[in-house]
């Protein structure tokens, strides 16, 4: 531990219970990003499912859109420390993306345009755990916060919710991510502070 | 769209791991071949670790992680790094 | 903490003691942690505003109001209290008063190459340091500052920056206001364009070395424009500080 600054407490850190260990409460909504905001038009954007067979399902972005959506509310909880209560959300959830898909595979790998992949089991998407986001509270999503879709996978740090969702590749191997791969831990539950690889 | 800024403050981090500075060293970039010094590098440093993009092409050239008891370093994205050193 | 000096309403130097602090190129920044009692901490990135031969090291730092580090640094911080810190660091965006700015120490040139040095804002603090280490050293290297501010209250450094230039050793200074100017102001009112770079930077002829630090959209206009008008991109250096001043 450093020295400690006599009179600093740095940001106001709560002890709310829906909180996660280390976490603090923001108001606003943080920004981070690993890159240049890519800016995908409606009219060009696709969302793809790929399964371990090779098996590709597409849907541009009216087709999305027909999709039966849901509008959770979630608590979001960054891995930088920052947490939010209750953000609206719509979109569609990925037992609906999945319904038509046949696959036996365990793993999935979330890519966004701009490059960015984040990995993750696929028990964890079902279920009504998550969804592919388009709009946060009522409006559509900006493009900074990942907009025009983005995956939304509350229970887990939110850089497994890829912002500017492009596809999910289905597998049976697990292959980490950009942050997976440099020390972020595999897996991500905030709730047991799974932040960095051998936590 | 300016939300980044550069290598220079890549230094202290990086100056955990090397001896010599390296934001003034000169990489490669692995995608599109430009050289620059580390520090003309743009640095989005709110993700939750740091990368260095190319200024040129974008590409990543270099992330970094600070954890709680080790650095990780990716430098895949540099083809090569030119250090000056004192002369003989 | 040894002692703090008011810059403006919103900047505050502060004046460090550090013990075998093994001296700095003017240029170079500190990393600034604090701590909490309960173990949380955060780092900043501070340049350094003080020459290295001043017997002790200065921060200016600018007070953001949404800031987590800089409240602290300007109001909480006291006489005695401590405060860690890592550096100098960077080795990139430097001037020597000994040597120029190529990090792998060239030859010197017949004469000392000329200097210009763009500020936006709190990006004066690097190039403060640079003139003071000018100064101190004894450099004769002409050095033009085109210092860009809101309006007049933002000013870091004025009278100092005044006296320097009344010494007539060889600095110029020009201010760019971008919202309010005083009157008789030289310089139109508004962001520094390609006029002001020639006017009051040096000509391409010049070879001049350029030093640029201010937030990234300034850092990035500035430097466009520098190159525009001629000036060889290796020879321009900048810094760009996040509109929070170097937030890790």
């Amino acid at each position: 531990m450093g020295i400690v600054s006599p009179g600093f407490s740095g940001r106001r850190r709560s002890a709310d219970e829906r909180l996660p260990p280390g976490q603090y409460l923001v108001n606003d909504f943080p920004v981070l990003s690993a890159g240049p905001t890519p800016h995908v038009d409606t009219g060009k954007w696709e969302f793809q499912i790929t399964t371990e067979t090779g098996q590709t399902h597409r849907w541009d972005w009216e087709a999305f859109r027909a999709l039966p959506a849901d509008e959770p509310t979630v608590d979001i909880h960054c891995v930088t420390k920052w947490s939010k209560f209750a953000t609206h959300w719509r979109g569609v959830s990925l037992d609906t993306l999945l319904a038509g898909v046949e696959t036996s595979a365990g793993f999935v790998t979330a890519r966004s345009y701009g490059g960015y992949t984040t990995n993750l089991p696929l028990a964890d998407l079902v279920d009504g755990q998550a969804w592919v986001a388009y709009d946060y509270e009522g409006e559509p999503l900006e493009a900074e916060h990942g907009g025009p879709a983005r995956l939304l996978v509350p229970h887990l740090y939110f850089w497994k919710s890829a912002k500017w969702l492009q596809g999910i590749d289905l597998s049976d191997h697990d292959t980490p991510g950009f942050w997976e791969s440099l020390g972020y831990h595999n897996y991500g539950d905030p709730w047991r502070e799974q932040r960095y690889w051998g936590d | 769209m300016s939300d980044y800024m550069d290598g220079n403050m890549l230094a202290g981090k990086l100056g955990e791991l090397f001896a010599v500075d390296v934001t003034a060293a000169v990489g490669t970039c692995v995608s599109c071949g430009a050289a620059m010094a580390i520090a003309q590098t743009r640095v989005y440093p709110h993700a939750p670790g740091m990368v260095a993009r190319c200024p040129t092409c974008d590409a990543v050239m270099l992330r970094l992680v600070r954890g709680p008891d080790r650095v990780w370093l990716d430098m895949r994205g540099v083809t090569s790094l030119q250090v000056a050193v004192p002369g003989d | 903490m040894a002692a703090l000096r008011d810059e403006t309403a919103t900047a505050r130097t502060i004046v460090l003691d550090v013990p075998q602090w093994p001296g700095h190129l003017p240029g170079q920044h500190v990393d600034v942690r604090l701590t909490a009692q309960d173990g949380y901490s955060t780092e900043r990135s501070y340049s350094i505003a003080s020459a290295s031969m001043d017997a002790k090291l200065e921060l200016t730092v600018q007070r953001l109001m949404d800031g987590e580090v800089s409240p602290y640094l300007t109001q909480t911080l006291a006489v005695g209290y401590p405060l860690e810190l890592r550096g100098p660091i960077g080795g990139w965006f430097v001037w020597d008063p000994d040597g120029g700015s190529d990090p792998a120490g060239a030859t010197a040139p017949a004469a000392p190459t000329p200097v210009l040095l763009v500020a936006g804002g709190s990006g004066v603090v690097p190039l403060m340091a640079m003139i003071r280490a000018r100064a101190e050293a004894g450099n004769r290297a002409p050095f033009r500052l085109i210092y860009s501010v809101r309006d007049p209250s933002a000013i870091l450094y004025g009278d100092e920056l005044t006296k320097r230039e009344r010494a007539g050793d060889g600095l110029e200074v020009t201010y760019v206001y971008t919202r309010s100017a005083p009157p008789g102001s030289s310089v139109p009112t508004g962001r520094i364009n390609a006029a002001v770079l020639t006017s009051a930077g040096w000509p391409v002829e010049a070879s001049p070395a350029v030093f640029v630090c201010g937030p990234t959209g300034f850092v990035e206009a500035v430097a466009d424009l520098l190159v525009r008008v001629g000036h060889d991109p290796r020879a321009i250096k900048t810094e760009r500080f996040g509109p929070t001043g170097g937030q890790r």
